[in-house]
């Protein structure tokens, strides 16, 4: 236990990517440490996602190693790796909730696979997360088909946090939201952090939530990370991208 | 590092006091629910009640849920149990599970008898709707050809053979080699069954009526519409469910024209030309077993089955190709454009679609056997 607080949750060392003879992701290197919000920024089709992807092991890797809460992914056996998965929760960028299930079900989805649980205490879990993530019960009945975008994003953030995992990826969470929305969900994120003591890994693009929910930012360019550390560090650096990104119009207007 | 979970009543006189230890999550929640049920049986006339929490080693939604759980039920009347003890880093996570409105959860709906009854009675009114529906579609597309008709420039030829390439080229091997197997299986079956009446050689004309007017056609257009119809449904309805149609439809187009027109008319023409190969396959493969296993040499069978057949068989045969066609487009179309937002949704369409198409495939076969009959062909 004391040495799982001392290393990072994620640890990913000299990861390449490749589609084809693109290369994608080229020796990165990044850790995640215990209990941060680790903002991801990068310029479009950077490979942000496609990082996120290579940690929960849907892209496969050409080299390099990931290790999540000390597991070495690849050289793991299939319970470890089931043992990792069940500490974790993602939020996909279109949310990817089952559509032919309730939001109730398919928020109780992983307790049903993973927990023995009656089902009035699954129900009242249920209530628990969607009031948690801003919802009203009455949500829990409809079908994915019938909720705004808005809506979605929530519920597909109850569900990542249906077994209360210790890290949470969210892909892009406040693309598509109003900045009222959006707002609302950096609030969200930082409050179940601190409450659920989560990690989290937040792919975005959205200036307010670095500025507003993130502990720590990464920026990835050319398969690499090109800097990592506050937004203090970030505002202070020199490389191109990053002046851009943070001193272009649309910065300035964020911080007023 | 987990230990399990304790509920312990700590005796104090006139007030209840519960004492929780261990580790309160996920892992352990049917103990929990078990020990927070039966302390909930121990509230009753005490002046104050409280639940310690101080020894939680950990706590997680689950645990934070039953210990409020268990507040509630101890709080009756006037008095309202207390918690004490908590970490300020649960403190929170107990705030958050506070606000969580008990509200009785919708139970999933019982079987009954009268639920099935009803169930029937609305698939049974359903089917006026579908066949609304047909009518509907047929209508539209026949609008829609002839505004193209009048505007030939704007009909989708791209669109049209790349259809055509998927329905029809890309069909031809499965299709030929189905009705050649099927040609040689009734051959066999004919000489062996002939045979007995000496009456070998009348294998030929079965086989040339039977495939000619009947089975290359209707094998043909059954084998379209579960290869081609299900793949219509299914491209419509994802194109549905992206809202890719109503896309289309705000850009000021008619997805009737853009989508439906050119799949149609790909099948329409498709599958008298699958018709006629798969009855060509037929007769051969026929003819091949009609040598091999019945001794009847090519020649000979050659000689029989022109006098067999004249071009009424084939006309009557190729005559249906383009009406079964259209059918099959038609419910395909239709199924596809009713998709709702779900994947289920996308497969209980796909497969109406396809048992739909066959089964309107087979009654159009019925109605022209009736009307061929009666105008003597």
């Amino acid at each position: 236990m004391a040495g799982e607080i001392q290393n990072p949750i994620i640890r990913v060392r000299d990861i390449t990517v490749q589609f084809g003879s693109t290369r994608v992701l080229d020796g990165l290197n990044l850790d995640v440490k215990r209990g941060e919000i680790l903002g991801f920024v990068g310029p479009s089709g950077a490979g942000k996602s496609v990082l996120t992807r290579t940690i929960i092991g849907l892209v496969p890797k050409v080299a390099g190693s990931i290790e999540v809460f000390g597991v070495d992914l690849d050289s793991s056996s299939t319970s470890q790796r089931r043992n990792v998965e069940r500490r974790w929760g993602v939020l996909f960028q279109q949310g990817a909730l089952f559509s032919s299930l309730t939001v109730r079900q398919n928020i109780q989805f992983p307790m049903r696979e993973y927990l023995r649980v009656s089902q009035r205490l699954m129900d009242e879990i249920t209530m628990a997360k969607l009031t948690m993530v801003g919802l009203k019960p009455e949500v829990a009945e409809r079908f994915p088909s019938e909720l705004s975008g808005g809506m979605i994003k929530r519920v597909a953030l109850a569900r990542a946090l249906s077994l209360d995992p210790d890290l949470v990826f969210l892909d892009e969470p406040t693309s598509g939201l109003d900045p009222i929305g959006a707002g609302d969900f950096d609030e969200l994120v930082r409050t179940l952090q601190r409450t659920l003591g989560l990690t989290v890994f937040m792919v975005t693009h959205d200036l307010d939530s670095l500025y507003t929910a993130c502990d720590r930012i990464a920026v990835l360019g050319n398969g690499k990370i090109i800097a990592a550390g506050s937004i203090a560090d970030m505002q202070a650096s020199q490389h191109p991208w990053l002046r851009q990104y943070f001193h272009g119009k649309r910065a300035r207007a964020v911080m007023g | 590092m987990s230990s399990d979970p304790k509920l312990e009543r700590i005796a104090k006189g006139n007030a209840l006091a519960l004492c929780a230890t261990g580790t309160w999550t996920a892992s352990f929640a049917p103990v929990l629910e078990r020990m927070v049920a039966d302390a909930e049986k121990l509230a009753g006339g005490q002046q104050s009640i409280f639940i310690d929490v101080s020894e939680v080693a950990k706590l997680d939604t689950f645990g934070a849920w039953l210990i409020e759980r268990l507040r509630r039920s101890l709080t009756k009347g006037s008095v309202e149990a207390q918690i004490a003890g908590l970490s300020a880093n649960y403190s929170s996570l107990v705030d958050e599970v506070r606000r969580v409105r008990a509200t009785a959860v919708v139970d999933g709906g019982t079987v009954t008898i009268a639920g099935m009854l009803e169930q029937i009675g609305r698939t049974v009114a359903g089917i006026g709707g579908t066949v609304a529906g047909l009518v509907d579609m047929l209508g539209a597309v026949l609008a829609a050809w002839f505004r193209v008709l009048i505007h030939p420039r704007s009909f989708r030829l791209t669109s049209t053979v790349h259809h055509m390439e998927q329905v029809c080229w890309r069909a031809v091997p499965i299709i030929v080699l189905i009705t050649f197997l099927i040609g040689c299986i009734i051959a066999q079956q004919g000489i062996f069954h002939f045979r007995r009446f000496g009456a070998d050689i009348f294998v030929v004309d079965m086989l040339g009526v039977l495939v000619l007017r009947e089975i290359g056609v209707l094998l043909v257009a059954i084998m379209v519409a579960g290869r081609s119809g299900s793949a219509y449904t299914a491209e419509l309805g994802s194109m549905k469910m992206r809202e890719e149609i109503d896309a289309l439809r705000t850009m000021g187009f008619d997805p009737i024209e853009v989508l439906v027109l050119p799949r149609m008319m790909a099948l329409v023409l498709a599958l008298p030309i699958l018709a006629f190969l798969g009855a060509m396959a037929a007769l051969y493969g026929g003819g091949l077993v009609a040598w091999l296993y019945g001794g009847v040499e090519p020649e000979a069978f050659l000689l029989r089955l022109r006098d067999a057949i004249s071009i009424d068989h084939f006309i009557v045969g190729i005559v249906k190709a383009p009406v079964m066609a259209a059918v099959i487009g038609i419910v395909a179309c239709v199924e596809g454009l009713a998709v709702q937002g779900s994947a289920e949704s996308l497969g209980q369409h796909t497969t109406a679609s396809v048992v739909k198409g066959i089964f309107f495939v087979i009654v159009m076969d019925g109605v022209f056997a009736i009307f061929f009959a009666s105008i003597g062909m």
